[in-house]
């Protein structure tokens, strides 16, 4: 409906605006324009005449926006009595405040008989809401002219405005209540009078849709906000821990998010589809388990390392087969299938990148923070969210240290000789953790070359099978503790610690998976030259079974089962294997740390503390701090190893999102039941940024290992659905050849130039030169401006403390005269009046503003109490203070500046 | 969903969800909150808007405020009288201001309330000594704390008038970076 107004507004603004401005009153023109007016109307022009004067009042205050004046004076009679029977309608529906609508449309109906005293009626319901126009306005305002209709339509949108943004209005909610109340019963009372005549009924009915619909949008948000998961959980554990453990468990629920989206695709795309409609198991010798493993293919420990018939099942890359299309839909699934390998990767960096913008967005300014050290630290240091004693304990104390530490530095006092034990103790940390870090480094190297050599051998142990994945669990789970001890050398402050521990854990666990991976490539190249050979082999046997002598050659022969065709070792499932065999003990190993490392412990101390020698909560063993760093990380690799995994295991999401669930309620539990706060308990200020800043590394850097082997090796002969081909890409070529008209494949073919691309890339660059330099000299310009409006504002407070004791004793005066309100109100504008002649003329037109009209309706405030309201929270520095945030007229004047141009 | 039609009406509860940033759940459960600390007090019935008080006594033991060192200063802000006495609205208006949603405007103008001991509508140096000693429990000498107090007024005092204005506070509030996460309490 609100379109439907502002058509009518913007018909008629311009004309109006007009008028005005050429100074002839608005009425006389009109007549003149149309003289085929209707007799009966006439009694309200001639009154109307005087209207003109708030009229014009008005358009310099806000906006006057009448509806169109030719179509008005023919649906005036409509309007009116539509106005009475949306009025009879509200008192029926309201049962509430039925009694009191009664009466007043009781009034409304008598006097509509005469239209003068109907308008007088009118006039007088509109002078209870707007008392800004002053008393000449009143004496003349007896008609309902089109200005009058203007208005009341603009007071409607205002109230409409005032409704919505009621929430946050710095006022008591006894005020806020009745000011709603009032409102709304304008809102209803005068809704009906704006509709169109004609489509009276198509206009209500769309009136109640709106209503509907507004109820609906509501009710959705109300569920919306039911359907975020966790939210208790997390409120509890940022009321116990602080938001900087609750941010790794937000990072957690997003990271949910996004693996239910990536299943959605693998599972939905490829998955689904190939079990609905792909080959049965069994039927090739890819989707067989071969004789020689058949026997123990269904044997636990087999399928717990993800051999027999798990490995050849539809979670891993060899069971797909590489016909064009399956079933009677014809689905390609050679080609879905490397599409949603790509996608996985597209939407991943897509929604990194893009909450990483979102973040940094909500972040203000970085520059000036210097500045105000002591006043954050005094006016938010304090967590309001911290509801547990402990936590509040442990706030005060990083309070206090944080005070005296800004003491220190500002008192400039100068600990020389701790300075340099300091980076003597820093660069000794380093130097041990880099050692760690090579260490380790060596470590998997050793390990993964001896699995190789394992991996030949015959009857090996669990242990010699599994030796990687274990080594690397345990390396995971005792450095980061050790890199912890050698940073409590170094005497960061804990944020600075964290983000250093982050950095540090982040080389182990990436130089971990780098050599797992160039040794696993290692692993796959040495497949990869064996494949030629055993490719020959099932040539040969094949030939050999179908020519064997000795078969009666009338009866064809059957064909070789297909769990006897001798195969190749599919290095692509061998990857797979790999990854998914990682991710499950990396989740084991993690439980098991927390069920161990802080369960136990917290039951040890807890219970023996009772019968022991010295005090074990307070003493050495306490109670486990939560690991956010290490916990961070790991969930960031736990996701890396996923994304590069799953185009070799399609399973491997749906095992990511099952382990994704089960520790957001397993650590969640065991945070609260046995982990204390941290003992300097700190802010997660942006370091939420920083996660996903390394969780975009992570994910770069899993892209590159995969995008080569897609690239640059051949895939295996006998398993896949790129298999036959020469690399995984060419499907591409395949579809674009067979499926689209040739000019497609020739367009395809010239984008592929290099000509082409090379120009595209040179275009790239040039255009982020250009942002970047664009951005750069906006933040100039920006700080230029900032510079310019802390000038003003000294300027300005300069002034201001001279005209404050001017103006108090203006208030107190008027206070007592009669037109209190309007020049009350005047009050915090007349500060600003020197700045500029047309900003003053702007403020004191909205000194005519509802402000007034929504304090009038009550006994006019307190000075004192007044003036905060008025210029409290939507003063913003430079933009002249004395603005009052959510003033109705501010966006209505604003729309008619851009009017005119219609 | 029965009970919450007993306890407020269907207007009562759109008028407190355009007052308010609150879903309806939301509200019934801050009115379950606020009924469960004086239930032989708040009747089980709002439709027809009792007075009722609910004492500072029994605001200050709700687990969200009870380790807040600002409880007191809290509650007589939002309280009518300035008492810290609350009614239903008060409390209704004081965990929306806190709420997540509210913008910083209107979270700033309330933190200035909060930090302004005094009531004069301006942070003096004696309010600022209080929030210190509040903030840090009187671990500080009087020498750190008169210290602080000079560093922030010099800081944040635009017009070197020795006190903080409403302005002056939210010139600086507006760029504190954790403002918004920390002046939050969660219900």
């Amino acid at each position: 409906m609100s379109h439907q107004l502002k058509g009518q507004g913007e018909e008629a603004g311009g004309g109006v605006r007009g008028r005005a401005r050429s100074g002839s009153p608005g009425t006389g023109d009109r007549s003149r324009k149309r003289p085929s007016r209707k007799q009966t109307y006439k009694a309200e022009d001639a009154p109307g005449r005087c209207g003109a004067q708030p009229g014009q009042k008005e358009r310099a205050g806000g906006s006057p926006r009448p509806g169109s004046p030719r179509r008005k004076q023919a649906e005036r009679r409509g309007r009116q009595e539509q106005l009475g029977e949306r009025e009879r309608r509200s008192a029926a529906e309201r049962t509430s405040e039925g009694r009191r609508k009664r009466d007043r449309t009781a009034s409304l109906r008598e006097q509509r008989a005469p239209p003068k005293k109907e308008n007088e009626a009118m006039w007088k319901q509109l002078k209870k809401h707007r008392s800004s126009s002053s008393a000449s306005s009143a004496s003349c305002g007896e008609s309902l002219s089109e200005e009058e209709l203007a208005r009341i339509l603009e007071q409607v949108e205002d109230k409409k405005k005032l409704i919505a943004t009621m929430r946050s209005k710095p006022w008591p909610m006894a005020r806020k209540l009745a000011e709603l109340r009032e409102a709304q019963e304008f809102v209803e009372k005068y809704e009906g009078a704006l509709g169109k005549g004609k489509g009276k009924r198509l206009y209500a009915c769309r009136m109640l849709m709106a209503k509907k619909w507004a109820k609906f949008k509501r009710d959705f948000d109300n569920f919306k906000t039911q359907c975020i998961p966790w939210e208790m959980k997390i409120k509890d554990i940022e009321s116990h821990f602080g938001s900087s453990v609750a941010s790794y468990f937000i990072f957690l629920r997003w990271m949910y998010g996004v693996n239910l989206v990536l299943f959605g695709l693998i599972f939905g795309l490829v998955i689904i589809p190939e079990v609905l409609m792909g080959m049965p198991y069994g039927s090739i010798p890819r989707k067989t388990v071969p004789r020689a493993e058949e026997e123990k293919a269904m044997d636990f420990s087999v399928l717990w390392d993800f051999e027999g018939y798990i490995k050849y099942s539809a979670l891993f890359y060899g069971y797909y087969n590489n016909q064009r299309t399956i079933g009677w839909l014809r689905y390609r699934l050679p080609m879905a299938y490397f599409m949603v390998g790509v996608s996985v990767f597209g939407y991943s960096l897509m929604i990194v990148i893009r909450s990483m913008a979102s973040n940094t967005q909500g972040s203000t300014s970085e520059g000036e923070n210097d500045n105000f050290t002591f006043s954050f630290k005094m006016f938010t240091s304090w967590d309001y969210l911290i509801g547990n004693s402990e936590t509040a304990d442990s706030k005060y104390a990083s309070i206090t240290t944080s005070f005296k530490e800004s003491i220190v530095d500002e008192q400039e006092s100068n600990k020389e000789e701790n300075v340099h034990l300091t980076r003597f103790l820093r660069v000794l940390a380093n130097f041990l953790i880099i050692c760690c870090l090579c260490g380790s480094g060596y470590l998997i190297y050793f390990v993964v070359k001896r699995s190789q050599e394992f991996s030949k051998m015959q009857n090996i142990s669990w242990y010699e099978r599994n030796e990687v994945e274990i080594v690397m669990s345990l390396l995971g789970m005792f450095c980061p503790p050790l890199f912890e001890t050698i940073a409590a050398l170094e005497n960061y402050h804990p944020r600075i610690g964290l983000k250093w521990q982050l950095g540090r854990i982040f080389a182990l666990f990436l130089g971990n998976l780098y050599t797992f991976l160039l040794a696993l490539m290692d692993d796959v190249h040495l497949k990869l030259s064996n494949e030629e050979t055993i490719k020959n082999i099932t040539h040969w046997t094949l030939f050999h079974y179908y020519n064997a002598s000795g078969w009666n050659e009338s009866v064809p022969r059957p064909p070789l089962h297909p769990a006897d065709v001798p195969r190749g070792s599919c290095w692509e499932t061998a990857v797979g294997i790999e990854f998914m065999r990682l991710t499950v003990s990396d989740m084991l190993v993690t439980y098991i740390t927390i069920l161990l490392g802080d369960f136990l412990r917290a039951c040890f101390v807890r219970f023996m503390n009772y019968c022991w020698c010295w005090d074990l909560e307070a003493g050495f063993p306490s109670y486990a701090e939560f690991d956010i760093s290490g916990n961070v990380l790991g969930l960031i690799f736990n996701q890396g190893m996923i994304w590069m995994g799953s185009f070799y295991a399609p399973g491997l999401v749906g095992i990511n999102v099952l382990r994704l669930l089960t520790s957001m309620y397993f650590q969640c539990w065991a945070v609260m039941s046995s982990n204390v706060p941290h003992e300097r308990v700190f802010k997660a200020s942006r370091s939420n940024n920083f996660y996903m800043g390394l969780l975009l590394l992570v994910l770069f850097l899993s892209l590159l290992p995969v995008a080569y082997t897609i690239m640059s090796l051949p895939p295996s002969f006998d398993c896949g659905p790129f298999s036959g081909k020469n690399r995984m890409y060419d499907v591409i070529q395949e579809t674009i050849e067979n499926d689209f008209p040739t000019f497609l494949g020739k367009i395809f073919a010239f984008l592929g130039n290099p000509g082409l691309i090379i120009p595209a890339i040179l275009l790239m660059f040039l255009a982020i030169y250009y942002l970047n330099s664009v951005s750069k000299s906006l933040s100039r310009s920006n700080a230029q401006l900032r510079k310019k409006i802390q000038a003003l504002r000294e300027i300005e407070k300069s002034h201001k403390s001279v005209k404050g004791r001017a103006t108090a004793r203006d208030s107190e005066e008027t206070a007592n005269g009669n037109s209190k309100n309007s020049t009350q109100l005047q009050l915090p504008k007349e500060r600003t009046m020197h700045h500029s002649a047309s900003q003053s003329q702007t403020l004191d037109q909205k000194a005519q503003g509802p402000e007034a009209s929504s304090s009038a309706g009550k006994a006019v405030p307190p000075a004192s109490q007044h003036l905060p309201i008025s210029r409290s929270p939507g003063a913003r520095p430079g933009s002249g203070q004395a603005r009052p945030q959510a003033h109705p007229w501010r966006s209505a004047s604003g729309k008619s500046a851009q009017r005119p141009h219609h | 969903m029965g009970n919450k039609h007993t306890v407020f009406t269907h207007e009562q509860l759109e008028a407190y969800q355009d007052c308010t940033f609150f879903t309806r759940k939301e509200i019934m459960r801050l009115y379950y909150r606020y009924q469960d600390l004086a239930p032989q007090l708040v009747p089980l019935d709002y439709t027809s808007c009792p007075d009722v008080k609910v004492p500072y006594e029994l605001i200050g033991t709700m687990p969200e405020l009870k380790d807040n060192p600002f409880r007191q200063r809290i509650a007589q802000v939002f309280s009518e009288d300035g008492d810290g006495h609350m009614t239903l609205d008060n409390f209704l208006d004081m965990f929306s201001v806190m709420s997540e949603m509210a913008p910083r405007d209107l979270k700033a103008y309330y933190a200035f309330k909060i930090y302004d001991f005094n009531n004069d509508d301006y942070i003096c140096a004696w309010d600022l000594e209080q929030t210190v000693t509040k903030l840090t429990r009187g671990e500080l000498n009087a020498e750190e704390v008169s210290l602080v107090c000079e560093k922030v007024l010099d800081e944040a005092d635009g017009d070197h008038d020795g006190r903080l204005s409403l302005e002056d506070f939210q010139n600086m509030i507006l760029r504190a970076p954790d403002f918004l996460s920390t002046f939050h309490i969660r219900i």
